[in-house]
């Protein structure tokens, strides 16, 4: 049973396909494993193996999902326990496009609070463990899928990222996230954090994998206005080398402002060093208005969350608390007990920021702030292929050590944030360890771009040659 | 009150009969069993996305067009924030500060803005008056949540409780003729809200307004705000001050109560929606709308004026009430030489009368060949005025054809010498003293003769012939 664990998810479905390997012991082997998840990755597991074609493009080989993605009957709870035991009517369009490509859910995967978090410990239903050591978080949000994916409970996993919360859980658990171009995947049954930024991508052991999972994510989607026609098809990548590749080195974002670890310094600098070898030419570059996009970033999200999370009001689904006692009670009294408090505070940041009279003083100004990162990007692209950077200041840091700090916390997307503010698409992979503990590189394209930032991340991690089998025990 | 004058604007709110909602792919629908329309969209359920229905754009566009606003190209929707269980998302999906449409005007008063909007849920209070205060519970019926809307807001043009009638009954007709809204407003299709001030002639400055909701007849509208108007004049006669709020107006009591002040309005917090992208009106959609538009009312009453020959007031009449002019359109296909469309037009106004005035002539018994008939006998001296009315009324409960009626009665108009002439006769005989008067140039003495001849004949005399056949041989004329 085990040896079926060490596959790659690509290597199980061409097994699968190859009928080497049976798509139904392939299931119950991970199924197990998810049900005996210590972790606390999982919100929920597949009570049984569902009948598995093997014959889709993904091969039968089970996903996880994070739990805010709508699955039709099971539980979707966004992390909250203000949607506990809630069960859509309905399936999220990419959850959907993933089944139809042969690949089964496996189960619904921890998160932060509707993916406000940087370390899942936000999560009404308490917080998910690094595999690599269990005092630690797995970053966040979507740190279920990212601890199931490295402790190999799971093949691979999606997630979403607004700020960070695929690329950084990714970092901080030695596997591989992806956040594509906005529009690339369909919002549609994703519980929305902050529309504008909200997008969904893989989490997967490597390279190869994300590019498969993710060729079967992207696609225009009529229920979704924002999506757009995925330009071509993602392919494996396949590259070795990083010839005629520019790769630009934002001061803003590396330099003492982002507070980077000794370690996690010291890994990057090894990363580039590597990229010099394979053929890449590695210079500085300038994002002058980078520093800021963690200011406007906890506007926008805010600002937009404010308004997303107002459906929860206790009169049609999920909790409600007092309702005998008149609506305004009832609204204020569910509102009280089921959000969480780092909720709460986006949900009264995001409402002031939006108020009457400080409207441009807050929400504007940050949105022509995110106009100038855009055009950093823009003028950045015109000389590099990619911008890169680590991907998390810090390693995965314990339990604990942050919560009583929001700000400190916040800190973590320091690197993560501007990418999504741009809707530029960004991967994290890998790239060794700092004290025992994985170390993310990231690198940043402009629009639709994924297909060469696939490679280069895949020509990359062929010559770092990271080791993630500790975390799988 | 002389030195006061009210200055009114209007908000309507109109249903569009577009198939599907405004944002989903329900079906639009009214009296079907409660929240049987819905899906995860228009119930706001978690996860769930909005989409455009183009035909709403493309229906906003024909407005927009018909009251001569700048369609804007790109517009944006926005969401105004507040909490309601009759808003599932905790919030509406609108138009804010680019509205699809600006600028224009209807008749004699400019429009502001027109935007599209979606229409809330319906919700019902279980409790013996159907309000809110007392309810045992309240129930949330979400079929018509998400309903297209547009907003129509009009420049404070209206200049009384009379005038606001008058327009929105053009404004009415404007919009069923372009066949974007069955416009009814005891089903709520059409809402309209007013914004009511008052001033002193002659001061351009506006005074604080007061905002009355849900009159849900035109009728109740123009009582309402006269009522509002009134009570503002005497407030301010009495050195008093009108205050912001928003009243409702009990058509049974006459009453206008505040609902709620606009000090504690809401802050709605409107932000563009990020879930749409800006709404584009494509060369193709504007051209489409553009194509679409009919004859609208205004448009129909200058033809009727300029090509037929109406009085202006007559043409207004007609055209501002499309099946009225539908109606009369028909009588003059089907009437030949005789009439002119004017004499026609007459027997319009005539019919509504008998039939009521919130009735369609087409779904009466009387058929605009029976009326072409009728004018044609009246023309022609075959039958008089007076009964021709009295055959309309026949036909108005009845049915039948008009010269079966006036033959088998013996209605038929008395010829101008012969049986008339006797009658005539008799009656100057009858009266000496009248005809002396009228003989020295009194016309108001003709009055008891004409009547007597009516009398005798039994009202089918033609008065004006009557009158001639008096002056002839009194040698008066």
């Amino acid at each position: 049973m085990s040896e079926l664990i060490e596959f790659t998810a690509a290597e199980a479905a061409a097994r699968v396909r190859a009928r080497d390997i049976d798509a139904g012991e392939l299931f119950e082997a991970y199924r197990e494993r998810a049900a005996g998840d210590e972790l606390n990755a999982f919100t929920w597991v597949a009570p049984e193996s569902p009948t598995v074609t093997a014959d889709g493009p993904l091969g039968g080989v089970p996903f996880a999902a994070k739990d805010l993605f709508c699955t039709e009957g099971i539980p979707s709870q966004a992390g909250s326990r203000i949607l506990e035991g809630y069960r859509p009517p309905y399936t999220a369009t990419v959850v959907r496009k993933l089944s139809d490509a042969g690949a089964p859910l496996l189960g619904k995967t921890n998160q932060d609070e509707f993916a406000m978090g940087s370390s899942t410990e936000n999560s009404g239903f308490g917080p998910a463990l690094n595999p690599w050591d269990r005092a630690r978080v797995p970053g966040g949000s979507s740190g279920g899928s990212a601890a199931a994916v490295a402790a190999g409970l799971a093949p691979w996993a999606i997630g979403t990222d607004t700020g960070g919360s695929i690329r950084q859980p990714a970092a901080l658990c030695g596997i591989v996230g992806m956040k594509p171009t906005y529009g690339a995947c369909s919002r549609y049954g994703m519980i929305a954090f902050a529309s504008s930024l909200d997008q969904a991508g893989p989490l997967t052991r490597d390279v190869t994998d994300a590019a498969l999972l993710l060729s079967k994510m992207v696609g225009r989607d009529v229920l979704d206005s924002t999506s757009l026609e995925f330009p071509g098809e993602i392919a494996l990548p396949r590259a070795d080398d990083l010839k005629g590749i520019r790769l630009g080195v934002p001061e803003e974002l590396t330099g003492a402002e982002g507070g980077v670890e000794p370690g996690v310094r010291k890994s990057f600098e090894q990363t580039l060093a590597l990229a010099e070898q394979l053929g890449a030419k590695v210079e500085p570059c300038r994002l002058p208005h980078a520093p800021h996009a963690l200011s406007a970033y906890y506007l926008i999200a805010p600002a937009e969350a404010s308004a997303n999370l107002a459906r929860f009001d206790g009169v049609r689904y999920g909790l409600r608390v007092g309702g005998e006692a008149g609506l305004t009670e009832m609204y204020n009294r569910t509102r009280a007990q089921g959000f969480g408090a780092e909720v709460k505070r986006r949900i009264m940041l995001g409402t002031y920021a939006l108020s009457s009279g400080y409207y441009d003083a807050y929400y504007g100004t940050a949105q022509k702030v995110r106009t100038k990162i855009s055009d950093d990007f823009r003028a950045a692209f015109e000389r590099f292929d990619f911008v890169v950077t680590p991907t998390s200041p810090w390693v995965a840091f314990e339990l604990g050590a942050k919560t009583d700090d929001p700000l400190a916390m916040y800190l973590n997307d320091f690197c993560t944030v501007p990418m999504p503010l741009a809707g530029i698409p960004a991967i994290s992979i890998p790239s060794g360890l700092s004290d025992g503990l994985p170390v993310g590189f990231q690198l940043a394209g402009p629009a639709f771009s994924e297909q060469r930032l696939l490679e280069a991340a895949f020509a990359l991690e062929q010559s770092i040659g990271f080791d993630g089998s500790p975390a799988r025990g | 009150m002389a030195e006061y004058e009210p200055v009114i604007g209007l908000e309507i709110h109109v249903q569009l009969q577009t198939r599907t909602k405004m944002f989903c792919g329900c079906e639009l629908s009214f009296g079907d069993p409660p929240n049987t329309h819905t899906c995860p969209v228009c119930l706001g359920l978690p996860g769930a996305l909005p989409v455009i229905n183009e035909q709403a754009v493309r229906y906003a566009t024909m407005i927009g067009l018909a009251f001569e606003c700048e369609i804007a190209r790109r517009s944006l929707f926005h969401r105004k924030n507040y909490f309601y269980p009759d808003s599932p998302k905790g919030y509406q999906i609108s138009q804010y500060d680019e509205p699809i449409c600006r600028g224009g005007r209807l008749d004699d008063v400019r429009i502001h803005r027109a935007h599209l909007e979606e229409d809330a849920a319906k919700l019902e209070h279980v409790s013996e008056s159907g309000r809110i205060h007392g309810a045992e519970r309240s129930v949330v019926d979400f079929n018509r949540c998400g309903t297209p809307l547009v907003e129509i807001v009009t420049e404070p043009d209206v200049r009384s409780p009379e005038h606001a009638r008058e327009w929105l009954t053009l404004l009415r007709a404007t919009l069923k003729a372009l066949g974007v809204s069955d416009v009814d407003m005891s089903q709520g299709s059409l809402r309209v809200d007013a914004n009511v001030s008052v001033r002193r002639v002659g001061t351009p400055e506006l005074g604080v307004k007061t905002e009355l909701k849900n009159m849900n007849s035109f009728r109740f509208l123009e009582r309402g705000i006269k009522a509002e108007v009134e009570r503002q004049v005497k407030l301010l006669k009495s050195d008093g001050a009108v205050e912001l709020e928003t009243l409702h107006f009990d058509p049974a009591t006459g009453n206008l109560t505040p609902l709620r002040s606009k000090e504690e309005a809401h802050d709605y917090r409107y932000f563009p929606e990020p879930d749409l992208m800006p709404l584009e009106v494509s060369d193709d959609l504007f051209a489409s709308a553009r194509d679409a538009l009919p004859e609208l009312p205004a448009a129909r009453a200058d033809r009727f004026e300029s090509e037929l020959g109406l009085p202006a007031a007559r043409a207004r009449e007609l055209a501002f009430r499309g099946e009225l002019g539908d109606y009369f359109e028909r009588v003059v296909a089907a009437s030949s030489d005789g009439p002119t469309p004017s004499e026609l037009a007459n027997w319009i106004p005539q019919l509504v009368e008998r039939i009521g005035s919130d009735a369609d002539p087409a779904s009466s018994r009387v058929s605009p060949e029976s009326i072409a008939t009728l004018a044609a006998m009246v023309h022609a001296r075959e039958v008089s005025r007076d009964a021709a009315r009295e055959v309309l009324t026949r036909l108005v409960s009845e049915g039948g054809d008009a010269r079966a009626i006036i033959e088998t009665e013996d209605l038929g108009a008395l010829g101008d010498d012969g049986a008339l002439g006797e009658i005539v006769d008799r009656a100057l005989a009858s009266d000496p003293s009248a005809a002396e008067s009228v003989r020295v140039g009194n016309e108001r003495a003709l009055g008891p003769l004409v009547g007597y001849v009516m009398r005798e004949t039994k009202g089918r005399a033609d008065g004006g012939e009557v009158r001639r056949l008096i002056l002839e041989r009194l040698g008066a004329e």
